[in-house]
């Protein structure tokens, strides 16, 4: 790890990170003081403050923190979609991006989920999770099709390859989107509130068929939601973020081993873990209501 | 209308009761009550206009405005009479050959011209002020010029046409292009899709749909003035006829009956464009079909 990353704040919690599965050696991420300001010139919002934090390979890391705090602006930066002001972004030890190169370039190995979801519309699941291989010309398009059957069967959407978005549940459509993006074998699976809007049933199926495709993969996860039982229930750590503009103001570490299953929502542990998280994020909330009261009066 | 009652019966089969075979295509056609409401209202409409036309005759009273209109058992008379002539299919190609050629003219430019507008900022910014401007020019305020313009009648009215469907295909296109979701452009760049593959794979096929509505309101608009352009240009002695010079000729020649005929294949000849773009809508977006 580079050296600079002992000065950061976020550096000290991180060595505590679980270990992770032997299979997982990439997909680090490291947020080094990173500050990030919508249009200088003009409305001037900072969106993140001085933000630092390090993701170890193959770790689950849940961020939350109040709606507005800078938590997909964090994710966008990593991503490529917008630059960054100041700070770096390390993956596995390589630059994305920094002062002299403040926008990431954009590129599969670090393929975002997004909240409301992406699949095209117009193509079927299984053009959907082919379509990475096919426009990076890593596959041919034969092949690319024979890996997108195969990968979504192990999802068990083998019957649902040949529909379109349009028609299938949204919990089926974001498990396609999942497939979608592992097809690619990302560093890292960058999710926005993926599960934003589902119902608890539905969502603890999907925790359960992610939580299946991570012991598999062990791809690195950066995951936003505000669902802090879901945080829990997922993330190797928890990231709270402070109220706009985001910094991280608390981390918890859950040290639950895996493979985990649903009888751990009942669990003293769990729930211990939850109230701790709900504790930080709470006051968070309390101070971005009352500054939204201020704002609008 | 009732609801038929093997309907319920398929959607909630209880236990031990036998689920009803699949209906027949056919049996669902039957079946279909918007279609026998659509049906209902159009002999309805016949009906009604035919009484008030012999209401004079019956009555000695003519109702106004619609008892001086021919009735419908006349106009079909008038009409099988024509059916054999040459004359009449001759318009009816003219015209379909016209809105067809200024149609298919349009989309040619008017597609790749309103994509252009909608991805290449520099594209848009010389062409679109030119373009707004031209724009609420109605098409028939161009066919004076177009006649001056053009060498010949035809292609003043196929110019004319051209004109109607372009500003339509154009601003649905840009429209369409404009207001693809982002998260379908950012998606596919993380998955490392280039430029070319973005235009390709994303914003081609989720413009397809205000493509498609561009077509169907510019199709419109296309039979509207070329209908005008006949009239107007008087068929032209080397254009000749088309449906609309049909009408005028029929008016000329006092036969009301007659214009009410060219006014029916007009009618015909829309709703025959526009469910052939709509079936090509559903083979060209097979997604859409779900709905
Ligand atoms: N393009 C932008 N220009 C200006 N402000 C923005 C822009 N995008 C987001 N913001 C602001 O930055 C803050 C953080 O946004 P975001 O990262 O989307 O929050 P969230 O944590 O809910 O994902 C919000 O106050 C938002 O209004
Ligand atoms: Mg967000």
């Amino acid at each position: 790890m580079p050296e600079s990353a002992t000065e950061t704040p976020g550096a000290g919690i991180t060595a505590q990170a679980p270990a992770p599965a032997a299979k997982a050696t990439r997909g680090a991420i490291s947020i080094r003081n990173v500050t990030k300001i919508y249009d200088p010139e003009g409305v001037n919002v900072m969106a993140v403050d001085d933000c630092s934090l390090e993701i170890a390979a193959g770790e689950v890391c849940m961020i939350v923190g109040p709606s507005g705090c800078g938590k997909t602006t964090l994710l966008n930066a990593i991503a490529g979609f917008h630059s960054i002001t100041f700070g770096e972004i390390y993956l596995d030890g390589q630059l994305l991006c920094g002062p002299e190169k403040p926008l990431a370039d954009q590129g599969a190995d670090r393929v975002v989920v997004f909240q409301n979801g992406a699949l095209f519309p117009w193509k079927t699941l299984l053009q959907n999770v082919a379509y990475g291989p096919i426009v990076q010309e890593t596959m041919g398009k034969a092949e690319a099709l024979e890996k997108a059957a195969d990968m979504l069967a192990e999802a068990g959407l083998a019957d649902m390859a040949k529909k379109f978005p349009g028609e299938v549940s949204s919990g089926m459509a974001r498990r396609a989107e999942i497939v979608r993006a592992l097809i690619n074998d990302p560093k890292v699976l960058l999710l926005d509130e993926p599960y934003r809007a589902m119902d608890a049933l539905t969502k603890s199926i999907m925790h359960e068929a992610l939580l299946e495709m991570y012991d598999r993969t062990k791809v690195t996860m950066f995951f936003i939601t505000h669902d802090l039982e879901e945080a829990i229930f997922l993330g190797d750590r928890v990231v709270v973020l402070t109220t706009r503009p985001a910094k991280t103001k608390k981390i918890v570490d859950v040290k639950i081993p895996r493979p985990r299953d649903y009888r751990l929502l009942g669990s003293e542990e769990f729930r211990l873990l939850v109230s701790e998280a709900k504790g930080a994020v709470h006051e968070e909330a309390i101070k971005a209501f009352e500054a939204g009261e201020r704002e609008l009066a | 209308m009732a609801e038929h009652p093997t309907v319920h019966a398929a959607v909630a089969p209880g236990p031990g009761r036998a689920v009803p075979l699949r209906r027949t295509r056919l049996q669902k056609l039957l079946e279909n009550t918007t279609l026998w409401r659509g049906i209902v209202a159009i002999v309805g409409f016949i009906l009604f206009w035919e009484v008030c036309s012999q209401w004079k005759g019956w009555f000695g009273y003519q109702i106004p405005w619609i008892g001086k209109v021919a009735p419908p058992s006349d106009v079909m008379a008038v009409w099988m009479d024509i059916l054999p002539q040459p004359g009449y299919w001759e318009s009816w190609y003219l015209s379909t050959f016209r809105v067809f050629l200024g149609f298919a003219i349009a989309q040619v430019i008017g597609i790749p011209f309103g994509l252009a507008l909608a991805v290449n900022k520099y594209f848009r910014d010389v062409f679109f002020p030119p373009f707004e401007v031209l724009r609420p020019i109605p098409p028939l305020a161009w066919v004076p010029a177009a006649i001056i313009f053009w060498p010949t009648t035809e292609l003043s009215i196929t110019f004319v046409t051209f004109l109607g469907a372009f500003f339509t295909i154009v601003i649905n296109v840009l429209g369409g292009a404009r207001s693809i979701d982002g998260r379908y452009l950012r998606a596919a760049q993380s998955m490392g899709a280039s430029q070319w593959d973005l235009f390709r794979r994303i914003i081609l096929p989720g413009t397809l749909p205000s493509i498609f509505t561009g077509a169907a309101v510019g199709m419109g608009i296309t039979w509207e003035v070329v209908l005008a352009a006949e009239m107007i240009s008087g068929g032209g002695q080397q254009a000749g006829g088309g449906l609309g010079f049909f009408i005028w000729s029929s008016f000329m020649g006092g036969s009301i009956e007659q214009v009410i005929v060219g006014m029916i294949s007009i009618g015909i000849a829309g709703y025959l464009s526009s469910s052939a773009i709509r079936y090509l809508g559903s083979v060209c977006m097979p997604w859409r079909r779900l709905f």
